[in-house]
């Protein structure tokens, strides 16, 4: 985790934020959220999670049912749009087709009558590549290009707050990831508070100090990539940052305590063991949860060397060769078929063939715990 | 055989474009010729006699055609600058604010345009009668039906324009601290200006142009087209080619304008 900085004072803070279309529709339900100042924080959600409209509301473009909005000390829930020192990065990018590069991104700068202009014009147009391009209009530009305008057009009036939405959806892959790399570079440099909005996991994990995973109008879960991924708390976070198995379970008992406490779950009748800390239900019953890439799978008979939680009794039912790595689907003595990522180190010397008898294993540490009142499809995404 | 192909039917399309552009333009160029014509003494009026400048140096020869011409620009502006005004309004309460009735609003506005201009000019005519205008039928009554059939065309033609504006570049500009009266003129107005300028090029043309509901309503009044009309009974005077040429040559001259214009414009973002 990098500079997130906290108690500097110009954080900004959403509290009971609400919204509620006329038609009944409530989009954002009773939203709280402090976005640091200075960091870049992603909100992740699938389309119709509300995050969109979250963003809406912080740029002044949409009202709030109810709840406040402040950065710092400073109320601006209603504040109009012109009146906040935050910007925008529409996903269209909304450049206006009747001025140039130089006078799009002089625009804001302009209504509010900054006395050298052109110079801060000029000087993120060469921070963002664009200098040579200052003189033509919009539709000369290719999307890449228009991305940066929009970019630039914003951050050129230093705002407290940078709102993004999906603003890479309309690239190309390619181009998407280099602008991701370019993006987060940029905000190093201007150290302005980013708040992008993306569907992306792989974008939002890539980019962002703190993710925000979003899902029918509420926040599922908060924190960093790596403590979203590691132990997500619920099965909708599980699903859609990554994918995770999820087996049926039954806490049998309890041991240690502190940091060593563990859980103990039977699920059909092996027994695991979970760090307390990975577990998020208070019920008798669960979901296990491991990633696929924490499976590990041995043919049956031979000793995988990382002992762990062990089921024995699978049975390969497809392999994809991907190059770098292989993907096992294994049918369990249960009926459920389980996913394993494996690395193609070379150690096994060639793949496991289909109907071969495995053993798969993993670590206790890498498992966790979730609600069996939750959907275990939750979350998950067709590959686009 | 594919390249000869390919040839006659690259060329094909060009000679085609050429004879429909001769098509569209033969008219005007015969009125241009024709207004150096010296038809003094000739039998048939519609042929070229001889060339003279008498045409042009003194267009105001026959009688009655320059008032007349100086009635229809009087109308034809006046008629233009309130459709457009009340047009343009009309185009943007309909594309911008959900109202009951906005349909119908839509048809209403739409029906004058299919209206036989024969059957409006009569029920206007009937309408100022029944208003008690009988006697006065002039420029007043004149104005007033143009004004009314311009104004479909206008609020066509801007809604169109206006329809197709992205709302998202209004809130862009708020978000870039544009106030509301501001972002209408720097962002809404420049983007819409296109469809409001065709709208009252049209409107000035149908004005100008009008013959049939002109002359149901105008009392003693003669506008040009009016002119035309009575002078073609004897023979209409070379003049009135000189008129049209002027016509031509004025709007040639605003397109040639509108580009140099907008070039001029690009180059000097460029020099910045």
């Amino acid at each position: 985790m990098s500079q997130v900085s906290s108690g500097t004072g110009r954080d900004l803070r959403l509290s009971g934020l609400q919204k509620t279309y006329p038609n009944g529709f409530t989009a954002v339900h009773d939203l709280d959220l402090v976005v640091p100042q200075g960091s870049f924080f992603a909100l992740l959600g699938p389309s119709g999670c509300g995050k969109t409209t979250t963003l809406r509301m912080v740029a002044g473009l949409e009202t709030p049912t109810a709840g406040s909005i402040t950065i710092g000390d400073a109320d601006i829930t209603h504040a109009k749009p012109y009146k906040r020192p935050v910007n925008t990065v529409f996903q269209n990018y909304a450049l206006f087709p009747h001025l140039s590069i130089a006078e799009n991104v002089e625009f804001g700068l302009k209504r509010r009558k900054v006395a050298d202009s052109r110079a801060q014009v000029k000087a993120i147009l060469e921070l963002t590549e664009l200098a040579e391009q200052a003189a033509k209009l919009p539709t000369q530009l290719s999307g890449g290009q228009q991305q940066r305008v929009a970019l630039a057009r914003a951050i050129v009036n230093r705002p407290e707050v940078l709102l993004l939405d999906e603003p890479l959806g309309a690239l190309d892959l390619k181009l998407r990831r280099a602008m991701q790399v370019e993006l987060k570079r940029i905000q190093e440099e201007v150290g302005i508070t980013f708040v992008h909005v993306t569907h992306d996991q792989e974008e939002a994990m890539s980019m962002a100090d703190t993710v925000a995973v979003m899902n029918q109008g509420v926040i599922e879960q908060m924190g960093s990539p790596y403590d979203l991924y590691t132990n997500p708390h619920t099965t909708f976070v599980a699903n859609f940052l990554g994918r995770s198995n999820l087996i049926k379970g039954t806490v049998v008992g309890r041991e240690g305590a502190g940091d060593d406490a563990v859980v103990k779950v039977d699920m059909h009748g092996t027994i695991a063991t979970i760090k307390a800390s990975k577990v998020h239900t208070d019920s008798k019953d669960g979901w296990l949860g491991i990633r696929p890439e924490k499976v590990l799978i041995q043919p049956a008979g031979t000793a995988i060397d990382a002992p762990g939680s062990s089921i024995s009794g699978g049975v390969v039912t497809d392999a994809s060769y991907l190059g770098v790595s292989t993907d096992y689907t294994v049918r369990m003595p249960w009926g459920q078929e389980i996913i394993c990522f494996e690395q193609n180190t070379g150690r096994r010397g060639g793949l496991i063939p289909v109907g071969t008898q495995v053993d798969v294993s993993w670590r206790p540490e890498f498992a966790f715990l979730l609600d069996a009142s939750q959907d275990a499809d939750a979350g998950i995404v067709e590959e686009d | 055989m594919t390249r000869i192909g390919r040839w006659i039917g690259s060329h094909l399309v060009l000679a085609g474009g050429i004879l429909v552009l001769l098509y569209m333009y033969i008219p005007n160029m015969i009125v241009a010729v024709m207004s150096f014509n010296d038809s003094s003494g000739a039998r048939n009026l519609y042929a070229f006699q001889k060339f003279t400048w008498n045409n042009w140096l003194h267009p105001c020869a026959p009688e009655g055609m320059c008032s007349s011409l100086v009635t229809s620009i009087e109308i034809g502006l006046l008629a233009t600058f309130f459709a457009t005004l009340i047009g343009t309004f009309a185009a943007f309460g309909l594309v911008r604010h959900k109202f009951a009735g906005r349909s119908l609003m839509n048809l209403v506005l739409f029906l004058p345009m299919a209206t036989p201009e024969i059957v409006m000019g009569s029920s206007l005519l009937a309408l100022f009668v029944a208003a008690g205008l009988g006697g006065h039928l002039g420029f007043v009554t004149i104005l007033i039906a143009h004004i009314m059939f311009c104004i479909s065309f206008v609020v066509i033609t801007v809604k169109s324009r206006l329809a197709g504006l992205d709302g998202t570049l209004e809130q862009a500009a708020m978000d870039l601290y544009a106030t509301e009266w501001q972002t209408f003129w720097k962002v809404t107005f420049p983007l819409v200006f296109p469809g409001i300028l065709s709208a009252a090029l049209l409107a000035f043309s149908l004005s100008f142009d009008d013959f049939i509901i002109t002359n149901l309503n105008s009392g003693q009044t003669v506008t040009f087209p009016m002119f035309v009309w009575g002078a073609a009974q004897r023979g209409v005077p070379m003049q009135v080619n000189v008129i049209g040429t002027v016509m031509f040559l004025v709007a040639l001259a605003a397109v040639i304008l509108g580009e140099v214009g907008a070039r001029r414009r690009r180059k000097a973002i460029a020099a910045r």
